[in-house]
């Protein structure tokens, strides 16, 4: 299958996604921290559009050197996206879901050609 | 709409469509030929309150009127006199996309907002029949005033089946019984027993009345002559002192959603009610099914030691329970085997009715049952709707 045309680069600014289309597979392209991630948009739990959802941090539970809990924050490093349909997270640089590592998503090489941004869809 | 994000970040959306958010299900039900058979959904849900000014125009007591539109006016939510609300966030901050944003959906003139939007997501997922329920008003057995859930119990049963269950044959529902007060309960079995797409009654399972009281006999004694079911629904209460314990939406979602329909249950067969109503069909909604093994086998086995203490049963309790009814969501699934274990002592095959409680965050699609590798294809085509179609005995829609 021919690689997938998903944006000009100029055009598709980090932080932002895009949702691209390799014959019958959805593909969703994440642009972040100055690299590109991409993964099946289908959701290992029923399916859903995995790759469409919100793009938030991993929260983390902020535990004292004496193990008492002292509040939450959100992470400064790992970045998820959900799943709208029901709230499955994943990392945005593995395709890993987070609440289990061993469920991943099928991820696709993302390459640059001058100034276009290219899926390899297979 | 601008939505709020981790780390101080924001989002904007444009549009909200059920059509488009639902597209994989559409995918779904036309790969697996959902439209050769007959789907029914025993579970869903639209939010009432966004027609409440509607239902307040059946709302017979003036006062009571008169405060909930001042309340209305008050504040932008105002339904603090109608529903007592509580502590709760099921959107899990934001991440399920459809709480916050599905205001912005359109709908066509012309044809009420909550049939258009029914008719949208069933299309997609491929049902033919959804049983619908309200969603805040599911805590309304918890609201202080017994006479508030009286007057908006009778408000609502009348605006659903006026503008609603009237219009569209694909719509069901079991109407909400004001379970606080037992004569009104009855009177309401009375008058909207009969009317077009009413297929039972519901009681709305967090609340604090026993079942079993004798005040509520003639209630059930007149469903089982109507041969209309009686559903429990379940839901959550924050504020209960022993869920209240629990300082994540998780565990009181998990361990609340099962807690007041095994307290229903429990006294519904140690006081032998399915021996003085054994024709009344009774069914479970929204617990999942993890729980119904576990209080068949506890109360089996303490059944045999203490038999004198629940005399009026002639046979175990478990016995019982798989005369009854179960909808399926939210099924668990983690774990295949023990699944197809509780689909055993079950009797999914002829028990289980498939329910999807679209558009909450846990709603499940069809697929979760076509797609069980243990059952035969028959057993699917009646969890997935043959089984309602018996219980209810329903008329599919041309």
């Amino acid at each position: 299958m021919p690689d997938v045309f998903v944006a000009k680069a100029a055009q598709f600014a980090d932080g932002e996604r895009r949702i691209v289309r390799a014959g019958a597979t959805e593909i969703g392209v994440f642009h972040w921290q100055g690299q590109y991630y991409a993964y099946e948009n289908l959701c290992v739990h029923q399916g859903g559009p995995a790759c469409e959802g919100l793009i938030m941090h991993k929260v983390e539970d902020v535990i004292a050197p004496d193990r008492t809990w002292n509040g939450q924050k959100f992470s400064k490093d790992e970045i998820h996206f959900v799943c709208p349909w029901h709230g499955y997270e994943y990392d945005l640089k593995t395709g890993e879901c987070a609440a289990d590592r061993k469920l991943r998503l099928k991820s696709f090489e993302v390459v640059k050609r001058g100034e276009d941004v290219y899926v390899v869809a297979g | 709409m601008d939505l709020p994000l981790s780390n101080f970040r924001r989002m904007e959306v444009e549009e909200f469509d059920t059509s488009k958010l639902l597209a994989h299900a559409s995918q779904q039900a036309e790969e697996r030929g959902y439209k050769n058979f007959p789907i029914v959904d025993v579970d869903s849900h639209h939010y009432e309150t966004e027609a409440i000014d509607e239902i307040l125009e059946y709302m017979d007591d003036p006062v009571l009127q008169q405060l909930a539109r001042s309340a209305r006016q008050a504040s932008a939510k105002g339904n603090g006199v109608v529903s007592p609300g509580g502590v709760g966030y099921q959107d899990m901050g934001g991440r399920v996309m459809r709480y916050s944003t599905r205001g912005m959906e359109k709908t066509p003139a012309g044809t009420h907002r909550d049939i258009s939007l029914a008719r949208r997501w069933m299309d997609a997922i491929g049902i033919n029949i959804a049983v619908m329920f309200p969603t805040p008003m599911l805590q309304l057995g918890l609201h202080p005033q017994v006479e508030v859930e009286v007057a908006l119990a009778r408000a609502y049963n009348r605006w659903l089946c006026e503008r609603v269950l009237a219009h569209e044959p694909r719509i069901r529902s079991m109407l909400y019984l004001p379970f606080n007060d037992a004569e009104a309960s009855y009177k309401t079995v009375q008058e909207f027993g009969g009317k077009p797409g009413v297929v039972g009654f519901m009681v709305t399972s967090a609340r604090y009345r026993p079942v079993h009281h004798n005040s509520y006999m003639k209630t059930y004694a007149l469903m089982e002559e109507m041969n209309l079911p009686l559903a429990f629904h379940a839901g959550y209460n924050w504020n209960d002192h022993t869920v209240g314990m629990m300082n994540r939406f998780i565990a009181v979602h998990a361990l609340g959603f099962v807690f007041y329909n095994m307290v229903h249950m429990a006294n519904w067969i140690t006081n032998g009610l399915p021996e003085r109503f054994p024709k009344l069909k009774l069914l479970w909604i929204e617990s999942g099914l993890a729980w119904i093994p576990f209080m068949m086998q506890r109360f089996d086995n303490e059944y045999m030691m203490r038999s004198s203490e629940a005399p009026a049963l002639k046979k175990l309790p478990s016995d019982y329970m798989r005369d009854m009814f179960f909808s399926s969501q939210p099924m668990e699934m983690t774990d295949m085997g023990a699944l197809e274990t509780t689909f055993r002592m079950i009797k999914a095959e002829t028990q289980l009715l498939y329910s999807s409680d679209y558009p909450h965050w846990d709603f499940d699609l069809p697929s979760t049952i076509y797609d069980l590798p243990f059952l035969s294809e028959q057993a699917k085509h009646n969890i997935l709707g043959g089984n309602a179609i018996r219980m209810f005995n329903l008329t599919l829609p041309a």
